[in-house]
């Protein structure tokens, strides 16, 4: 409940405030929203699972977060940043839609 | 590890589980969620609301810059390609408004050419089309009645009285509703007076468009034509007018041996 009420407050804040994003992060914002996307969907899965634990979801949240805008901060240094976030884009994808699948097994039966 | 965010090692455990597990774990998993969403002040929970709050936090932020400018996003690259094919697709399309200005011009000036010579040619026709009897005419001119109630003119009198208006200048002339033209020509047969095919008779009506001043003196001197006329007994008057006209029309004959000269150098 908690953590339902925490996401309707950070998108009011969002609403509310209307922060500009810094330039310097400008290329890494989206991929950091679709890493801490995936890590939300495996900490619901993994608390289906039974297995839940907040350290574990605390620090995957944030590696995939920081590694994610790393491999794209790495692409854009080799000059292949478009391909290279287009990659982490799909693999994210990928793992959000299996995580989703694990989770609506555990719902549904399905 | 847990398994959070490591899709191997959780998918394979559940996917087709027995039956007996699949019934235990069905009020398993919403049993837990509701567990999870019941509100407690647990490290857990707390941690997971200020994680939830960041990421809607930053998924608002994006969507709002995304949606307010495409272009702030974009990479360098990207933002040098978009710029060189705005420049490309810029010369192609002046290139072609500079062709198609040319050509306009081009087909202004054709039109140009092409309407003075249809107005040329549309004059020509209309003067041409008078004098040859093709169209109906009006302008100043003379009428003239002829009464010879009792038959004695002949065909030459009459075509006196033409020539006399042809040399006075008239250049339209209508005789009894018969248009007469360079080719008309006066008959005597049986008695009756016959112009272009058609008999004519009593009284006989001239219209003529031509200089009133010049035609009646014309037609008036001694020993000319009404002077002729008059000798055989018939009545002539003359009506000067500022406004006559012609309405009988003459289709002219294809030529059939002429044709026309090819134009020398």
């Amino acid at each position: 409940m908690i953590a339902v009420v925490g996401l309707v407050i950070g998108v009011v804040a969002g609403l509310v405030l209307q922060p500009t994003v810094p330039v310097g992060l400008q290329p890494y914002l989206p991929i950091a929203v679709v890493a801490a996307l995936d890590a939300l969907f495996g900490g619901l899965r993994a608390l289906l699972d039974g297995l839940f634990d907040d350290k574990v979801f605390l620090v995957s949240f944030l590696s995939n977060v920081v590694v994610a805008a790393f491999i794209v901060f790495l692409g854009d240094q080799l000059g292949v940043g478009s391909q290279l976030s287009t990659a982490v884009v799909v693999v994210l994808g990928i793992r959000i839609f299996s995580n989703a699948a694990a989770i609506r097994r555990h719902l549904f039966k399905a | 590890m847990a398994p959070s965010d490591d899709p191997r090692d959780a998918p394979q455990d559940d996917p087709q589980p027995d039956a007996t597990g699949q019934d235990r774990s069905a009020p398993g998993g919403w049993r837990r969620l509701a567990e999870a969403l019941r509100p407690r002040l647990s490290r857990s929970q707390l941690l997971a609301g200020v994680l939830c709050a960041a990421v809607g936090f930053a998924l608002v932020v994006q969507v709002q810059q995304s949606a307010s400018d495409q272009l702030s996003s974009a990479r360098q690259e990207d933002l040098v390609r978009l710029l060189d094919e705005v420049t490309q697709r810029a010369d192609r399309l002046d290139d072609e408004v500079a062709r198609l200005e040319a050509t306009r011009d081009e087909l202004a000036s054709g039109t140009g050419q092409a309407q003075a010579a249809l107005e040329l040619a549309r004059e020509r026709a209309q003067s041409e089309g008078i004098l040859s009897g093709r169209l109906p005419a009006e302008g100043p001119g003379v009428e003239i009645s002829i009464l010879d109630p009792d038959g004695r003119l002949a065909a030459a009198q009459l075509f006196n009285v033409l020539e006399e208006l042809r040399n006075a200048g008239a250049e339209a002339i209508e005789l009894n509703g018969v248009r007469l033209v360079t080719s008309s020509w006066f008959v005597d047969r049986d008695g009756v007076i016959v112009v272009d095919d058609q008999e004519l008779s009593s009284p006989y009506r001239w219209t003529a468009i031509g200089d009133p001043a010049t035609i009646s003196p014309a037609l008036e001197i001694p020993g000319g034509a009404f002077a002729t006329v008059r000798n055989k007994g018939a009545r002539v008057t003359l009506l000067s007018q500022d406004l006559v006209q012609v309405t009988a029309v003459r289709a002219p004959e294809e030529p059939e041996f002429a044709r026309p000269q090819e134009p020398r150098e």
